[in-house]
């Protein structure tokens, strides 16, 4: 049955951007580079149980690699290479103060970072260009293939999408997907038995972190036009929503989430003034009756119908 | 012969409590020490102090003549010291067999090896070994948390030996696991022990168990050693006694 699960999925990806209109392009691309970001979060937070809110900061600092780089005749690969090693870099120091403070002091220490870069992307005009933001962002063109038109960089998204979650498909069913779960459940027990708890919380902040990146590098070029509020605080909680609300701990949570985040309240519009009312209580009922998320939800199902 | 573990004068005090009070004794290769005592006589703190999960006060710990006083856990395991908790301590959310290849996979290769070799670590026959050898292989697929407590129980011991430890510290092994599954469990250590000359350190409440499994044992009380001997004289001792039902 899993075998047939995957390319199920994929089907409707790739033929639904035929359907749609630019604006239900743009939404999907936007769920897939979201999806990034959210997959990055749930290795940090779902498997190695390191709360973060400084996600949105790693996107923003992809985002404006991209941004500076592009605008500069700099081809995108260079951006993914350059925000990756960034990222990865600053995900490694902001580890340091896991290993001393956990849950929500560890949320503070993150928010605290994320206000920080906030700060540096509005304030350092001479970079960034503060609230002005940066506009023009172009899309690649990829050995000839030019994803300028919406549909063509939805699938560029798509492919990245794709090698990111076998990256980390392969990650998490690795030894060292099985240190960062023994990290969350007991990282007494996980250090009495040779696992290096200091170096994993790190190398989880770290990729983690420059999966926010590489999602930022991806967005710059969806919107074309990226300014500081975009990554604020805002969204590091979606994201952080995205990944709770999917399933924190699943492979399959962010899809799940960001599909929620970013196609339920366009869906919703039906209801004209209601869809954000209708949003919010679809989080609070399913956070009330089932905190392990959609994920978790469709697990108690399966084992009560066994 | 040189022991395998020597403790000096180790101490620890918590405020103005000195739950281990200047306990020094030796383990030789091969030997299985039992460590006997009250509630609160220490014996908790000791094994945390020895295994670098607490930082004692004072004195020295030694493993084969090397100094590892403050050593850090992950380090200890890896120079072939294992040790079981006193509340079990299994990982629920993985299956009986990845808890034994997680057990084992730091000792495996380099840690890039572990990221883009094999998802097994190399460990998949010698866990299929260690869940036949501990009576669990109807529950390999199993996650951990949905087995009783008693099959926990034999998990977090089979976790311990999963690395080959030379010196494994046993927090009450018996506690809460059926007379059945006991004796079980002590015929597997005994085999251990004789099979890898493999060392113990153990820590129990249950008397029979501890009697019947230890070559020697250590009495604490109040964080002092009371008495040491073989179990006759133990069982045997006026201090002991003393120690256990009060004035």
């Amino acid at each position: 049955m899993k075998r047939f699960l995957l390319p199920l999925l994929l089907i409707p990806l790739v033929a639904a951007p035929f359907f749609l209109k630019p604006y239900g392009i743009y939404l999907l691309s936007l769920w897939a580079v979201m999806t990034i970001a959210a997959i990055g979060l749930n290795l940090t937070l779902g498997y190695a149980g390191q709360i973060s809110l400084a996600q949105a900061a790693f996107v923003g600092i992809g985002a404006y690699t991209a941004a500076l780089l592009t605008t500069q005749g700099w081809p995108l690969w260079a951006a993914f290479l350059l925000a990756t090693a960034i990222c990865l870099a600053i995900g490694w120091l902001l580890g340091y103060p896991a290993l001393r403070v956990q849950h929500h002091y560890l949320a503070f220490v993150t928010l605290s970072f994320s206000t920080l870069v906030f700060l540096v992307l509005r304030n350092e005009e001479w970079l960034t260009k503060g609230v002005y933001g940066i506009s023009g962002i172009p899309r690649p063109t990829l050995l000839g293939w030019s994803t300028k038109a919406p549909v063509d960089f939805y699938f560029f998204c798509l492919g990245v999408l794709a090698i990111v979650s076998a990256a980390t498909w392969w990650l998490v069913r690795s030894p060292w997907g099985r240190a960062f779960t023994a990290l969350r459940e007991n990282a007494i027990r996980a250090d009495s038995l040779g696992v290096d708890t200091r170096r994993y919380t790190l190398i989880a902040f770290a990729i983690g972190s420059a999966l926010g990146g590489i999602a930022g590098v991806l967005y710059a070029p969806l919107v074309q036009f990226i300014e500081p509020t975009a990554f604020a605080l805002n969204l590091s909680l979606n994201l952080l929503l995205m990944v709770i609300v999917g399933g924190s701990g699943y492979f399959l949570g962010p899809f799940l989430g960001a599909a929620v985040s970013v196609l339920l309240p366009e869906w919703l519009r039906f209801s004209e003034g209601l869809y954000l009312i209708l949003y919010a209580i679809f989080v609070m009922v399913l956070m009330a009756f089932c905190p392990a998320g959609l994920l978790g939800l469709a697990e108690r199902v399966r084992r009560l119908s066994r | 012969m040189n022991p395998v573990l020597e403790v000096r004068g180790l101490a620890k005090g918590f405020g103005g409590i000195r739950a281990v009070d200047g306990v020094s004794f030796d383990v030789h290769e091969g030997e299985i020490l039992g460590l006997i005592g009250p509630n609160g006589s220490g014996k908790s703190t000791l094994f945390n102090c020895i295994l670098g999960q607490l930082a004692p006060s004072a004195g020295e710990v030694r493993i084969d003549g090397r100094a590892i006083t403050r050593t850090r856990p992950c380090e200890l395991n890896r120079l072939g010291i294992g040790r079981t908790f006193q509340l079990l301590q299994v990982f629920p959310q993985l299956s009986v067999r990845e808890n034994l290849l997680l057990a084992g996979q730091e000792h495996q290769g380099s840690m890039w090896s572990r990221l883009l070799g094999r998802r097994d670590a190399g460990l998949g026959a010698a866990a299929d070994r260690m869940i036949e050898f501990f009576r669990l292989s109807a529950l390999a697929g199993e996650k951990a948390g949905a087995l009783s407590y008693g099959q926990q129980k034999l998990l977090d011991v089979a976790m311990a030996f999963m690395a080959g430890p030379r010196l494994v510290l046993l927090d009450e092994p018996a506690g809460g696991v059926n007379p059945t599954m006991l004796a079980g469990l002590r015929d597997r250590l005994r085999e251990i022990n004789a099979a890898r000359r493999a060392t113990f350190v153990v820590i129990e409440h249950n008397m029979e168990f501890v009697m019947s499994l230890c070559t020697r044992i250590l009495v604490l009380a109040e964080g002092r050693i009371i008495a040491e001997g073989s179990p006759e004289a133990i069982r045997a001792d006026a201090r002991v006694i003393e120690a256990y039902l009060g004035h």
